[in-house]
């Protein structure tokens, strides 16, 4: 019979689903419909792998990353589970390089002591001390570059970004844990249209997943806007130029939200924007990152705009 | 036939929570309730509030509803904002093109909810 490892005890389900049968013995497992569909009591599997119906109806970059709902398990195989927010490691990096992208973002490789298995656009926590850590998105894609690339901003007297902007060299060790987060690229309908909206470093993960489909064979429209106050605010401008020369289905549109037009750049809110090129959604793929407002707000409207909501992929930050 | 398989079982639930949270979140009269919650995870309690409704597999009590709604009772959830996610539920279906008795069967459950979900 099957056996279920949590937090180091080992479970015998027997006929029950794992939620009845952890919780029957005291594990407290939050939950709520315990038939499938609220998703209340979402758990991974790090070890073994679990019957496709404990994914039914997940996200596919939840279901990508062993996400189930123990609700609806019924395992074949022995697994060991955990609940989202446990099992991120912790691991030491070297940093390979840094260097200002603009005046207020920093671009930052890092070299981790071990393989770490990640998806563009997921993120590490980034630890300035045992106590003290932040969430830093991967603008690197695994099968393209060697190190993790990160793009910090400068927060206003930040504590991590503001440490990482005066003391942060090459050669330092730090650490940080394991990648999670389900902002990525999954390969399948490579026809589908992307939009992706981003503000400030939100383009980090944005970058990393564009290059991801991009390798991936992704087909359809690929669209990308990056918003910013002024001009100043944009980086990597080179780079996505170069991949809109290489990658007819690839647009990348920058926009500033202040001052006077400029050629080269749409003018206005990058959501505004975003949404009068594309008024129709239904059936695309969505990722948002960056400003908390912007993204709330380019949640509700690329829903309303026809996405579904099981398509649409958000960080705020 | 259970209503649950007639109407299409998942796949027909996980059509129709789309349309009918976008009737929900534009409707001014009720809107509100659902502001400030991640709307990723507010639309899994959609889809649990639809597969209810429709028959489908569930485990929710009276009691559960009961108390899933109580803080709303508490912001003033009343017989208007029930009749409105009644109607969104009725113009859901019938946008997706159930059948007529099917739809009044749907209705029907969610209506033996009220007392509960009103906290009555
Ligand atoms: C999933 C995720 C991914 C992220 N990815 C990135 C990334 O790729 N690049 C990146 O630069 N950041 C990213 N962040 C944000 C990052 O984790 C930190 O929140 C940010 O660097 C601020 O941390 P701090 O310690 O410097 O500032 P804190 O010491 O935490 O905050 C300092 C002060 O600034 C305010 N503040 C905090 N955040 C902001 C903000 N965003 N804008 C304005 N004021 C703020 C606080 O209220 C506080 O008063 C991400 C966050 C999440 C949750
Ligand atoms: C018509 C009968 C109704 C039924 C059968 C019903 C059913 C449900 C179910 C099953 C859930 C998920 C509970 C959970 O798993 O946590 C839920 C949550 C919710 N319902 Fe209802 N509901 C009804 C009416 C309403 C009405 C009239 C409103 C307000 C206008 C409403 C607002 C909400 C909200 C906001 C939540 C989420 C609560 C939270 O996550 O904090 N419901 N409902």
């Amino acid at each position: 019979m099957p056996t279920v490892v949590y937090g180091g005890q080992s479970y015998e389900c027997g006929e029950q689903s794992v939620l009845d049968c952890l919780t029957a013995q005291g594990v407290p497992i939050p939950s709520s419909c315990r038939s499938g569909s609220c998703q209340t009591c979402l758990m991974r599997a790090i070890k073994g792998s679990v019957p496709e119906k404990a994914k039914a109806g997940l996200k596919p970059t939840l279901a990508a990353q062993n996400y189930f709902l123990p609700c609806s398990c019924y395992p074949e195989e022995n697994i060991e589970i955990v609940l989202p927010a446990e099992g991120m490691g912790k691991i030491e990096a070297t940093v390979a390089s840094v260097e200002y992208l603009n005046a207020d973002i920093l671009g930052i490789k890092l070299h981790p002591s071990k393989p770490l298995t990640y998806k563009a656009g997921q993120f590490i926590n980034f630890f300035r001390d045992a106590a003290t850590a932040r969430s830093y998105s991967l603008a690197s894609v695994p099968a393209l570059d060697h190190e993790l690339y990160l793009n910090v901003r400068k927060v206003p007297s930040g504590l991590v970004s503001g440490w990482i902007f005066s003391n942060l060299k090459a050669g330092d060790t730090v650490t940080i844990s394991e990648a999670a987060g389900d902002c990525f690229y999954v390969p399948g309908k490579p026809g589908q249209n992307i939009l992706l909206i981003g503000t400030g470093s939100g383009l980090a993960p944005l970058y990393g997943i564009i290059r991801d489909a991009l390798l991936n064979g992704h087909t359809g429209q690929i669209s990308l806007y990056h918003g910013s106050y002024n001009a100043d605010g944009f980086y990597l401008v080179k780079e996505l130029q170069k991949l809109e020369q290489y990658h007819s289905n690839f647009r990348y549109t920058p926009c500033v939200s202040e001052g006077e037009a400029q050629k080269d750049y749409a003018q206005g809110m990058v959501l505004d924007i975003a949404l009068a090129d594309n008024p129709d959604l239904s059936g695309w793929r969505i990722f948002l990152c960056g400003n908390p407002d912007m993204v709330n707000a380019a949640k509700r409207e690329t829903f309303f705009a026809g996405a579904s909501m099981n398509d649409i992929y958000a960080d705020p930050f | 036939m259970s209503l649950y398989t007639e109407i299409g079982g998942e796949p027909a639930v996980n059509a129709a929570v789309d349309i009918f949270y976008r009737k929900v979140l534009k409707d001014d009269r009720i809107k509100h309730f659902f502001d400030g919650v991640d709307m990723g995870k507010q639309a899994s309690k959609q889809k649990a509030f639809l597969t209810m409704a429709f028959g489908g597999p569930h485990n929710y009590t009276g009691e559960d509803m009961r108390k899933g709604h109580a803080h709303l009772v508490a912001k003033g959830l009343n017989d208007s904002h029930f009749n409105a996610v009644m109607e969104n539920l009725g113009a859901t279906l019938t946008e997706l093109n159930v059948p007529g008795h099917l739809i009044a069967q749907a209705a029907a459950i969610a209506e033996s909810t009220r007392k509960d979900v009103l906290g009555k």
